[in-house]
């Protein structure tokens, strides 16, 4: 066998090896990893929250992606892409940690692609749309630093393995958020325009905020990290106030339903095909 | 049992040469996503590995290279494990493997940032790396994207010699 490249190994047929091309046949990204749940953790709980934050990450992910042959500039348009890519590869560890926890044995796709918009648990800020250039970095800065924020206390988890998923996404996140930030000041202390438009876009984001700091203590770590960068992109502190409805109950804006639409056609269309 | 030991070690050693789908001038072990290979009393050889990135999506070609190659090598029943704790970071790449990145006009990573207790700090301010160009050696070098083709890597140019270069991202 001459395997010079990984990729190799895939066309040369071992018989319970049937992938044809690279980045096929998915399979459990949670492979060999113990599934045991650790005794007083709730595993309906454990599951749901494992959803919830699947969720999130999905959905956004989608978004970065929707950016793909978009974005101002290459540069830009990888660096949305390899985003949303993490947060993608979080969401199938948590969907599949769900799947092994709740009782019900389903893999990350039934989670992904058999579910409607109002089974769906995200934060409405996930599912609005791109909007300009602006408002998706604002919405990234957001998003990033509150998820940061959340998974630092989440990597102390009882549950070992959503403990470790924790651990792992800190340091990419730490990445999204500074790329976020480093934009926001880059906008907001650079033209009229750009200044104008970043401007707006954080008094769009203010009414989700409320959504993203009711169930954690997380809020008093996100107001610094926001307070920081506006103040470096002299740009005002949104203000914010609650909007009825929580994406967390199943709420969601007009936006959710034709995102999903798109991100679940292909699956629900050939609901037994492997890729 | 000593049959099983050599054989282990034996096991061990294919699996550490399987390449990287990304990165193919390493192998799993210059890498360090290869964490463990051991055999089971009945002759499974169980191979651990981590990810580097949640989302790599080179995860899957890697179990099933390292599968592929131990079956070839007469270890019929191969099984693979995902460790996810602790996580990945790019000071596990081996003194080898960054030799090779070099090699190939890619900077390798520096040292890891530490990480205290507490949040993580948001640095504002330009954060000064030395990262030295693989092809002539210059100190005098740019990013030009904290993203690149892949997760792990990013976009820099070296100012002395012109040319861009991909560099490893501490992680
Ligand atoms: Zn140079």
């Amino acid at each position: 066998m001459s395997d010079d490249h990984v990729y190799m190994t895939l066309a040369e047929g071992h018989e319970d090896d049937t992938r044809w091309a690279y980045g096929t046949g998915f399979e459990d990204p949670l492979q060999g990893v113990d599934t045991d749940v650790p005794d007083g953790v709730d595993a309906q709980e454990l599951a749901a929250l494992c959803v919830t934050l699947a969720d999130d990450a999905l959905v956004s992910a989608q978004r970065l992606a929707e950016w793909t042959t978009r974005a101002p500039e290459l540069e830009e348009e990888v660096a949305l892409a390899n985003i949303g890519l993490d947060l993608l590869g979080q969401a199938r560890l948590l969907y599949s940690r769900a799947g092994q926890v709740d009782g019900t044995g389903r893999g990350e796709d039934a989670y992904a692609y058999f579910r409607d918009a109002g089974e769906f648990r995200n934060v409405r800020l996930a599912e609005l749309p791109n909007g300009d250039f602006a408002f998706s970095i604002v919405r990234l800065l957001v998003f990033s630093s509150w998820r940061l924020a959340h998974f630092e206390r989440l990597a102390a988890h009882r549950d070992p393995v959503l403990a470790a998923i924790a651990a792992k996404g800190v340091k990419e996140l730490a990445y999204h958020r500074q790329y976020a930030a480093e934009w926001a000041v880059r906008l907001g202390d650079g033209t009229e325009e750009s200044h104008r438009r970043t401007r707006r876009a954080l008094e769009q984001v203010a009414p989700y905020l409320g959504e993203l700091f009711t169930a954690y203590d997380v809020r008093d770590e996100v107001v610094a990290v926001l307070s920081q960068v506006t103040e470096a992109a002299g740009l005002p502190m949104p203000v914010y106030r609650p909007l009825p409805g929580s994406g967390r109950a199943g709420e969601h804006t007009e936006h959710l339903a034709p995102l999903l639409a798109e991100l679940q056609g292909v699956a629900r269309a050939h609901p037994e095909a492997t890729w | 049992m000593v049959t099983t030991l050599l054989d282990a070690r034996r096991a061990r050693r294919i699996a550490e040469q399987v390449p990287d789908p990304e990165l193919p001038m390493l192998t799993l072990a210059d890498l360090g996503v290869l964490r463990e290979v051991s055999m089971d009393p009945d002759g499974t050889v169980v191979a651990s590995l981590t990810p580097t990135y949640s989302g790599c999506p080179a995860m899957a070609e890697m179990r099933a290279g390292v599968a592929a190659r131990l079956k070839d090598a007469g270890y019929p029943r191969v099984e693979i494990r995902t460790v996810l704790d602790p996580p990945w970071t790019s000071d596990w790449i081996t003194p080898e493997g960054r030799r090779k990145l070099a090699e190939h006009g890619i900077a390798p990573p520096g040292a890891a940032p530490a990480r205290a207790a507490g949040p993580v700090p948001l640095v504002l301010s330009p954060i000064r790396r030395s990262v030295t160009c693989p092809r002539c050696g210059s100190a005098d070098t740019e990013e030009t994207s904290r993203f690149a083709a892949t997760s792990c890597k990013a976009l820099w140019r070296c100012l002395a010699c012109r040319e861009p270069f991909e560099y490893v991202k501490e992680i």
